[in-house]
């Protein structure tokens, strides 16, 4: 029985592996002539040609009076669409049917060696009676360095190196935190499940700088689960992330609260471009998706009145990923 | 001389091409249906150019500012706009025909690299890339990715909150080449994202400047080429390898080319004017710190959006520093391989097959079936990545758990494409062994009433 | 008499005419649910219902089941409405995702748990006027504030563990509700985070994605890239394919 299984394996992998027979007889060379040659008139279709002309002319020029008269999306394109569809098909028409239909043989001409031995010859013959090959290969390769160089170097004018960018954002201690009006936040304004969309306090620029945009959430403080040095970065379970994914750079916007968290999922920050997920109350670990790196917290202090404000800067650099970010403290 | 030839010679005196056009009337265009989607290609390429010039004599690509819209989108009153997606709007409200060109034109550039996908597709399993067209070739798999880019290029430039997000991914992805990334995202965008907004006139330029003179350059070298070396033809009453049989230019090809053309934006402009697409007025305008659900690519690029989602969160560090962050594994790494593979496979099979012969009479595509299986095999492993990337909406729509997709996408791309090639190789060897053609309804059989009633089946003339 | 008898019935008649014309006005296919304590026999009409059909998940003291429905204490009026008659609640699987399906108790039995679980704290049923909002501050809100998990044309999505549904269709009332309470893994948004005309133009975004302008024609879904490679595909390219087989020629 072994033997037989083993049989049908080989024979199954000697198939799969069989080299291709040669084509079969169906395609040798055929000595028939096909050349036809067929100029019938066929007046029924040169006069469906004329009218199919007609009728596009019509419907082009009624897309001309319509532009300036009434310009309606459908309509023009509808009148435009079939002007120019009639005119195509009376060309089709008059190509299948009008004019003579002919098959005709043409001989290919590949190129002929002996051409290619002459090239290589005249070429080689610019180089008769050049003495110091070599110098001058070796001084035309310098040049040729420095030309490129002296092409390719001007792209690096396009802009200023990023670094440390990613690193140097408006928050700092004492940077109030407001609403997208400008207002500043009350930390007993923010209700457990919710989220705000908060902006640096007097940047005019806020919208253009990535490090900007945060979001701020709360859960419950008694389920918290940060890490040491972040514990006082939470008062009463509000929490503040960087709102650019740190997989590609887009908003992170959707927040997932649950009403009742052992028959559904636990709070989380998600990206809706390809769905990394982030734990808020693990600091925005990454828990789905494909994110490596934390969102970078923002700490985050309740001032004398109320209001909230930025603790530090962020945990770790904003957005996406590349050679000088460092993990963020805690994160992944 | 008779009035014709009086002008022809007019012309001919002055320009001196008489001779050459003399040969090029007699040229030989062989016969089948699918050596016209190359011409489908080249149509929507010319529709482009030409409403692509039409918008672009509107279009103000610029997103330094800001300035608050009143125009005839009602939805938009009050609401700050960049004067790029100012003018997208106007375009699309305010200019006649403005709505019409711009879908048309975005519907054009859809179908261009649909078309440049299908001619691909029948290049290959025709093995017409084979010596001495493999320049041809590569030059077409250029053109592929030059579309790509471009296309993706033009629908970033109105600033609207889909698009926007897409450029964001963009930097992320450029971000992710490894060692250069930062420096190169920075080039490009100015600074770090946003940048000052010079990235709004940098993909202008090459949009309707640097990419379509490239690519019409390409486009040219590509035709010269099949000219230079004629067409390849399917073998036939007649057909050699030493020769070419179809028909001739002038009068009946000429025409029907020039029908194609009409046709083909006749089908554009149908879809321009009656099919909404992108519209932008419906996005709204694009900040940093917005997104939407369900935000995609073109679909074009939805192979690329697949493999973001895809990836497992896997990044390459070294101590502190991040060699390889996770977007360059499906933003680079994947698309290089697949382009890559195109482009090296004209030699790829000429070392695998051992066949170094030049070839101008084309393949059934079950007569090569190693050829064939490998490529049905990688063209199904990139489809499906391109369908992971819409797993999002077959969970809005079906119910299967949006992870699972992912979890069975990840193992699917593994042992699906084996599964193809395998079940492709078989299917080519029992066609040719059987003779059947099932896309033409089978060989002539006779079907015969046996003397006990039941049916027999033989070829006729038995 | 008569004279007066025929004053009384004007009065009426006009009264009647008015509410009718206002709560056509405002939207109502249904009249809006009675406030909790208007009317006791309600609310113990309402104490019978949930021991009948919702003790069992939330617990007869309304604190909860561990594993099968969490505390309505502080849910509010505002939740039973919405989960009810909505159709989502009451449901047989506690682990699932509620999906809006047709409600399964009449109004006044809605009415009545309305009054009963609302008995015990929690959001009122908010008062959402979508004709008093404005359409562009609704997009704005609506953009910055759920186009996440909405949409940004309402057409629903995704979050990772739920499907988000589409608002275009939903009556003004069940949104203000939903924002307010933040059903199964939506947020929510109190009178601070969200005032009530910012509600009213919300409200007034969600009715107009029901019938946007789709000025470029046939909208399909106004979903974006998908349905648009859809057309590319299934219409353009077969229409295509169709041309170019009548043009071209077979070798034969």
């Amino acid at each position: 029985m072994r033997a037989g299984r083993l049989a049908f394996l080989v024979g199954a992998a000697r198939g799969l592996l069989r080299r291709e027979p040669p084509p079969d007889a169906a395609y040798a060379e055929d000595a028939v002539d096909p050349r036809e040659y067929d100029a019938t008139p066929h007046p029924r279709a040169e006069v469906g040609v004329a009218a199919l002309l007609a009728l596009g002319g019509l419907l082009c020029a009624a897309f001309a009076v319509l532009v300036v008269a009434h310009p309606d999306t459908q309509l023009l394109g509808a009148t435009l669409a079939a002007g120019l569809g009639c005119v195509g098909a009376a060309l089709a028409l008059a190509s299948k049917r009008v004019v003579p239909q002919e098959v005709h043989v043409e001989e290919r001409e590949p190129v002929p060696p002996q051409v290619d031995e002459a090239l290589a010859a005249e070429a080689r013959a610019g180089g008769e009676g050049i003495s110091r090959r070599r110098v001058i290969a070796g001084a035309a390769g310098l040049a040729g360095c420095g030309l490129l160089g002296a092409l390719a170097v001007p792209i690096t004018a396009l802009g200023p190196n990023l670094d440390g960018a990613p690193d140097r954002t408006p928050w700092r201690r004492g940077r109030y935190l407001v609403d997208p009006d400008g207002e500043r936040l009350r930390a007993a304004d923010i209700a457990i499940g919710s989220f705000h969309n908060v902006l640096p306090e007097g940047d005019p620029r806020a919208l253009e700088e990535l490090g900007a945009p945060v979001v701020l959430v709360r859960v419950d403080p008694r389920s918290l689960d940060l890490p040491p040095e972040r514990r006082t970065w939470a008062p009463e379970g509000i929490l503040a992330f960087s709102q650019i994914c740190t997989h590609a750079g887009c908003a992170v916007t959707l927040f997932r609260y649950p009403v009742s968290e052992e028959t559904s999922k636990p709070p989380a920050l998600v990206c809706p471009c390809h769905y990394s997920t982030f734990d808020v109350r693990r600091a925005a670990k990454p828990v789905f998706g494909p994110a490596v790196r934390a969102l970078p917290q923002l700490p985050l202090a309740v001032d004398g009145q109320g209001f909230l404000v930025a603790g530090g800067p962020l945990s770790g650099s904003v957005g996406p990923s590349w050679l000088d970010v460092r993990q963020s403290e805690g994160g992944a | 001389m008779s009035r014709d030839a009086d002008a022809v010679r007019w012309v001919d005196e002055r320009l001196g091409a008489g001779r050459l056009v003399k040969r090029a009337l007699r040229y030989v265009f062989p016969e089948h249906w699918s050596f016209l989607l190359g011409e489908v290609a080249l149509y929507s390429f010319v529709f482009l150019l030409l409403s692509g010039t039409f918008l672009a004599l509107f279009f103000a690509p610029d997103i330094s500012s800001r300035e608050i819209y009143d125009g005839p989108f009602r939805e938009l009153a009050g609401m700050e706009v960049t004067p790029a997606y100012r003018s997208a709007l106007d375009l699309s409200s305010v200019v006649p025909g403005g709505l019409l060109l711009r879908q048309a034109h975005h519907w054009a550039a859809n179908v261009f690299v649909a078309a440049m996908i299908m001619h691909l597709l029948r290049v290959f399993f025709t093995g017409a890339f084979r010596r001495p067209r493999e320049v041809v070739w590569i030059l077409g798999v250029v053109l592929l990715g030059l579309g790509i880019f471009e296309g993706f290029a033009g629908y970033s430039l109105p600033d609207d909150l889909l698009s926007g997000m897409g450029l964001a991914i963009a930097y992320g992805v450029a971000m992710s080449l490894p060692l250069v990334g930062g420096p190169f995202a920075g080039l490009v965008w100015g600074g770090e994202y946003p940048g000052p907004g010079v990235i709004e006139s940098r993909l202008y330029i090459l949009h309707v400047f640097v990419v379509p003179l490239v690519m019409a350059a390409v486009i040219g070298l590509h035709l010269a080429l099949v000219a230079r070396h004629h067409h390849t033809q399917f073998p036939g009453r007649g057909r050699r390898e030493s020769n070419t049989v179809g028909n001739p230019l002038w009068p009946g090809y000429a025409l029907r080319s020039v029908g194609l053309l009409l046709l083909v934006s006749a089908v554009l402009v149908a879809l321009g004017g009656l099919v909404q697409i992108n519209p932008v007025w419906q996005w709204g305008p694009y900040e940093i710190n917005r997104s939407t659900n369900g935000a995609q690519p073109d679909w074009y690029l939805g192979w690329l959006i697949g493999a973001l989602r895809l990836t497992p969160e896997v990044e390459v560090r070294l101590g502190d520093l991040t060699l390889v962050p996770n977007p360059f594994w499906g933003g680079v790494a994947f698309p290089t391989f697949v382009f890559a593979t195109a482009l090296a496979w004209p030699f790829l099979e000429r070392r695998l097959s051992r066949d170094r012969g030049a070839h101008h009479l084309l393949d059934r595509p079950r007569d090569r079936p190693w050829r064939t299986a490998f490529g049905v095999a990688f063209l199904g492993w990139v489809v499906l990545v391109f369908y992971a990337g819409a797993a999002d909406r077959v969970f809005y729509a079906l119910q299967i758990s949006y992870e699972g997709q992912v979890l069975v996408y990840r193992w699917l791309v593994l042992v699906v494409p084996v599964v193809l090639f395998v079940v492709t190789k078989v299917a080519c060897d029992e066609l040719r062994r059987s003779g059947a053609r099932p896309a033409r309804g089978g060989p002539p059989v006779a079907v015969i009433r046996r003397p006990d009633g039941g049916f027999e089946v033989r070829p006729p003339g038995d | 008499m008569r004279r007066r008898l025929r004053a009384l019935a004007l009065v009426l008649g006009v009264g009647c005419a008015g509410l009718a014309l206002w709560s056509a006005a405002a939207g109502g296919q249904q009249p809006p649910p009675a406030r909790p304590g208007a009317d006791p026999g309600l609310a113990e009409r309402g104490r019978a219902l949930y021991a009948r059909s919702c003790a069992i998940c939330h617990g007869e003291d309304l604190r909860g089941v561990r594993g099968r429905g969490p505390s309505l204490v502080g849910a509010g009026a505002a939740s039973v409405d919405f989960y009810v008659s909505t159709g989502r609640m009451p449901m047989s699987d506690p682990t699932a995702e509620p999906e809006r399906a047709d409600a399964q108790y009449p109004r006044r039995d809605i009415d009545a748990l309305v009054a009963y679980v609302g008995s015990f704290g929690g959001p009122p049923v908010p008062r959402v006027d979508a004709g008093a909002g404005d359409v562009a501050r609704g997009k704005e809100s609506f953009t910055e504030n759920c186009a996440g998990c909405h949409q940004v044309m309402g057409k629903g999505g995704i979050v990772v563990g739920a499907q988000v549904p589409a608002i275009s269709d939903v009556p003004a009332g069940q949104i203000g509700e939903a924002v307010r309470i933040g059903p199964y893994l939506m947020p929510e948004f109190d009178e601070r985070r969200l005032p009530a005309a910012e509600l009213n133009d919300i409200a007034a975004y969600a009715r107009y994605t029901a019938a946007p302008a789709n000025r470029g024609g046939w909208g399909i879904g106004n979903l974006g890239p998908v349905p648009e490679g859809l057309v590319t595909w299934l219409l353009a390219a077969v229409a295509l394919l169709g041309i170019v087989r009548l043009l071209g020629e077979r070798t034969r």
